[in-house]
């Protein structure tokens, strides 16, 4: 008796995967730092206001580096169609647990794909407006009312970045048995079954 | 200076509890500079550096005055030199010492994300604090009038102090110590404003009908003022008309964190209920059972 299972990531992807949610975690923490003084304590991680000032670029370059690895891949699978369209109509009612009556989806729901494009483009917006001001080496380069909208900007995106993963966490821990398509890149077909009905027919298909 | 006189410290920069309110007493004291008595002598620029032991590079001529040609990390003040026509056929030299204006609501220390690196004293003085100073350059995005400077080489913003470390033990800035002409005076920010209008009324008897103290509001008033010939047009000498910290530094410092704060905080409980009250998507039993057949 085994437990059938489906291959969901590969190992390159996994392992992509983690080191942006690792540079995410270092640059979303310096970061925060800056944000607002009751989580400038955060600095102290990084061994103070100036480190955590001069790291914070370099991590965040790098999780968008990260990402543009993962983007060029998983894209394709996270535009809307109309199955989505169709799906958002009933979110409310997967938000009340009711799985059973959600339509069908493929490799990815409408939830996932909106978080992916809230992650895109929030990233898009902070490597942007974060190269701007970069100080000591871009800052200068740049009009000073052009870098008040860039802090702004930066600040905005890295909310919505923040808003986008903290979903994307609570939804790999809602939906039991997804956090180990990640952990070992496999998920029970069950769960595909269940969560995933058409990606696990594309993926059972001649069987 | 922060240890000597952090009873004085009435603001402080990324500080969200009190700072010391007991210190009432202390009058607000400003500087007044009347552009119509400088001569453009650059001794105040030389008593800065003196006092504050700050040695400029040596520049390059940029064909006029100006030299340094603008604020720089080791030029705090700096003589700025203008050939103007207020009217057509009206040439006119003005010549403007520029430099922090000490704002009573000071933009650099909103902006600040570093506790402690900017204060305001409670005689109005605005001083950075550089030893808290994390070289972010937020200040500069805060400030209406384009002051401070970040060095090269250590990443710390400077500026014009007001010579807090003079003022704290009773003395006048350097600048006004040694203006020769006594275009620079100094004393309670009362006594500023009432010299001030009266030059100014000196001044329009002699012909200057729109002199007058700039003193802006929309920064709260500021502790280092100028009376000018033309303080209707404030911009003939590179003066914002009418400064304010940028909207996008209010909102970003204002509304904005408290609201992005509770959100990101709000997300996370309103998770932690959502599991509690709805619990977790399982796979169901039959699939289960229907997946454990032998291999």
């Amino acid at each position: 008796m085994k437990t059938r299972m489906l291959q969901r990531y590969r190992d390159g992807d996994r392992m992509n995967h983690w080191f942006i949610a690792l540079m995410f975690f270092l640059a979303g923490l310096s970061g925060l730092a800056f944000f607002h003084p009751s989580l400038f304590f955060l600095s102290h991680l990084f061994g103070g206001g100036s480190w955590a000032r001069i790291l914070h670029p370099f991590m965040g370059l790098l999780m968008v580096l990260g990402f543009l690895g993962l983007f060029f891949k998983l894209w394709r699978d996270n535009l809307v169609n109309d199955q989505d369209r169709e799906w958002r109509k009933h979110a409310g009612r997967m938000l009340k647990g009711d799985k059973a009556g959600m339509p069908p989806v493929g490799k990815y729901n409408y939830g996932q794909k909106m978080v992916f494009w809230a992650m895109a483009v929030s990233l898009l917006v902070l490597i942007v407006t974060g190269f701007m001001f970069w100080r000591p080496w871009f800052a200068p380069f740049f009009p000073i009312n052009l870098l008040r909208v860039a802090v702004l900007l930066h600040s905005v995106a890295a909310v919505v970045l923040i808003a986008a993963v903290i979903m994307h966490v609570y939804a790999a821990i809602w939906v039991k048995g997804t956090v180990r398509a990640m952990t070992r890149g496999t998920v029970t077909e069950g769960w595909a079954r269940m969560n995933h009905p058409l990606w696990h027919d594309e993926m059972t298909k001649g069987r | 200076m922060s240890s000597l006189q952090s009873l004085d410290v009435v603001a402080r920069s990324a500080t969200t509890t009190p700072t010391p309110q007991v210190r009432t007493s202390a009058p607000a004291l400003a500087k007044l500079i009347d552009e119509s008595k400088c001569i453009g002598c650059k001794a105040c620029q030389v008593a800065c550096m003196n006092w504050n032991d700050l040695r400029d590079d040596v520049g390059t001529n940029i064909g006029v005055y100006d030299n340094p040609s603008d604020l720089t990390p080791t030029s705090w003040t700096v003589m700025k030199f203008f050939e103007v026509e207020p009217e057509a056929g009206s040439l006119e030299w003005l010549i403007r010492k520029d430099g922090c204006m000490h704002c009573e609501d000071p933009g650099c220390l909103k902006a600040c994300p570093a506790p402690g690196a900017i204060v305001k004293y409670s005689n109005g003085i605005v001083d950075f604090i550089s030893e808290n100073c994390i070289g972010c350059g937020y200040c500069v995005k805060g400030c209406p009038f384009d002051v401070p400077r970040i060095s090269q080489k250590d990443n710390k913003a400077y500026k014009c102090t007001l010579c807090s470390d003079r003022v704290g033990v009773g003395l006048e800035p350097a600048c006004v110590k040694t203006c020769p002409t006594g275009a620079i005076s100094f004393g309670t920010k009362d006594d500023m404003v009432a010299y001030g209008e009266k030059r100014s009324d000196e001044l329009k008897e002699r012909g200057f009908q729109n002199a007058g103290l700039y003193n802006p509001q929309g920064v709260g008033g500021t502790h280092v003022m100028y009376v000018l010939k033309h303080a209707d047009r404030p911009e003939l000498e590179d003066l914002p008309r009418d400064p304010t910290i940028n909207p996008m530094v209010s909102l970003w410092k204002g509304v904005a964190k408290p609201l992005a704060v509770a959100a990101m905080l709000g997300a996370v409980v309103a998770g932690f209920f959502h599991y509690m009250k709805v619990g977790p998507i399982e796979e169901k039993e039959v699939d289960k059972s229907d997946e454990k057949e032998g291999v």
